[in-house]
């Protein structure tokens, strides 16, 4: 096959272009970056509810009576822990205990799994996992047939329960259950990645545009915002969640990312789990931890950070916090250095400007 | 959009405004726009020599960081101390009150070189 440089496009591409939404190429797909403006977006998803278009975010199924085994080879959560209609964030890793993908891992049925995997990782993921398979799993790269909406902030449950008979309120954090949004068939997940309470909805495509404008219109009397890429990174970058590509990739292990959490080491064999089990052993050398800037400027990705005069580490992620009014981003740095209250400098177009590292993540909703 | 038509433009899309020897330079409502919500201006001090075509300061938005480039040569001799604690006026206001600095022209002449704001608004395709 040869290659094209066409880009892709998800089924609401004509609705942004329609609706003025600025589109920019991501990771081989056009997506929307803005609607009205990040910031505009970002608040919001903050005080109201905001609505993305994640289609672009692929879906592999695992199916079959040892679908949890493939499952729990593959990632680093224990699926073995998911009830059914449960979720959990996992990582999907390389034998040398770097990153494939992060991803979210739904537990549909005894003997069926629906992965959410990142865009630019999914034929990747599908290959990946396929090449583990073993059990005589059918596994299906399935993005083609699922659009994905993502409806989030504090009023995301009021706008969508408007358009369902099923009661949200009992739809508890990472759960999810199939049922319907305006009589089609809907996939409904309490989750997210803005750090607001949320849903994300899986649909069939053709369905996509007629839930996208329905949504809008029920959203209209909390000031609902059609949101592009922008926002959700900086919605993301405030609640410390890592990207792929950013905070995480194939160099980068759990325990180096904090994201020791989803690596469960009691769970039996994992691939990775050697050089994780090792790592973990001679010490983990560098740590990612957030930092806020002192001095004027903001830290970017790529940028490099010193203590002390020396350059040690690297700035993954960094922008502006709407809610916070400050300048933040993560970073790498030595593991005794990652501790909060370090006092470092990022390099800002050549010039060392002030920051400080403090814990993750940097905003928390109230509860 | 209104491009005055007393102002020259470059295609980096900022704009002198000419009065004696002294340029008012911005950036155009069409460059505020692509860039998004700007966040953070970095501007030199006065006193500070700048070439025309070479970069003199930053704009930051939210995504991104760009570069300013002189349209003129000079010297610095004012700065807009507003966009210090209000950069987003740049956004509201970027052909009057978010001008960016003031120049001393070394060369008024070379001014004529630049864009008529027809030339600049056929250049931005609108």
């Amino acid at each position: 096959m040869s290659e094209t440089a066409e880009l892709r496009k998800t089924p609401l591409n004509a609705a942004h272009r329609a609706m003025g939404a600025r589109m920019v190429d991501f990771g081989g797909w056009e997506m929307p970056v803005q609607y009205s403006g990040i910031l505009d977006e970002h608040m919001a998803v903050r005080r109201g509810v905001g609505l993305f278009d994640v289609s672009h975010m692929g879906e592999i199924e695992v199916q079959g009576p040892e679908a949890l085994a493939l499952v729990n080879q593959v990632t680093t959560n224990n699926a073995a822990k998911l009830a059914v209609g449960q979720a959990h964030y996992s990582g999907l890793l390389y034998e040398h205990g770097g990153f494939a993908d992060d991803i979210l891992v739904h537990k549909v049925a005894e003997d069926s799994y629906f992965l959410c995997v990142n865009a630019s990782n999914q034929d990747k993921d599908y290959e990946h996992i396929a090449a583990q398979n073993r059990w005589d799993c059918t596994v299906e790269n399935a993005g083609g047939r699922y659009a994905q909406i993502a409806i989030q902030g504090p009023k995301a449950l009021a706008t969508l329960q408007k358009l369902t008979r099923t009661d949200l309120g009992l739809i508890r954090y990472y759960r999810f259950v199939d049922g319907e949004v305006s009589g089609g068939a809907a996939r409904i997940a309490r989750t997210g990645y803005t750090g607001e309470d949320g849903f994300e909805i899986y649909v069939a495509p053709e369905l996509a545009e007629a839930r996208w404008r329905e949504l809008l219109e029920a959203g209209e009397e909390f000031g609902i915002k059609p949101c592009g890429l922008g926002a959700r990174n900086t919605l993301r970058l405030e609640a410390g969640m890592a990207l792929y590509g950013h905070e995480i990739d194939a160099s980068i292990t759990p325990l180096e990312a904090g994201l020791d959490w989803i690596v469960k080491f009691d769970k039996g064999d994992f691939t990775g789990r050697a050089a994780l089990e090792k790592q973990r052993a001679s010490g983990v050398q560098r740590r990612l931890t957030g930092f806020e800037m002192r001095g004027r400027g903001i830290g970017r990705d790529g940028y490099e950070v010193r203590v002390a005069g020396e350059a040690c580490g690297w700035v993954t992620s960094g922008g502006p916090a709407p809610v916070l009014n400050k300048n933040i981003g993560m970073c790498y740095l030595p593991a005794d250095k990652a501790a909060p209250g370090v006092a470092i400098e990022v390099i800002v177009r050549g010039q060392p400007v002030e920051a400080v590292t403090v814990p993750l993540p940097f905003y928390k909703r109230a509860k | 959009m209104n491009y005055p038509e007393n102002f020259k433009y470059t295609k980096e899309h900022e704009w002198v405004s000419v009065e004696g020897d002294t340029g008012t330079v911005g950036i155009t409502f069409h460059a505020q726009k692509e860039l998004g919500d700007i966040v953070y201006v970095d501007l030199p001090k006065v006193g500070v020599a700048v070439e025309t075509g070479k970069s003199f300061g930053s704009v930051e938005s939210v995504k991104a960081v760009s570069d300013i480039y002189s349209p003129v040569t000079g010297e610095i001799v004012g700065v807009n101390s507003l966009l210090a604690d209000a950069p987003e006026k740049l956004n509201e206001d970027p052909h009057g009150a978010a001008w960016l600095v003031k120049i001393k022209l070394a060369n008024p002449a070379e001014v004529e070189g630049l864009l008529s704001a027809a030339d600049y608004q056929a250049f931005i395709g609108g």
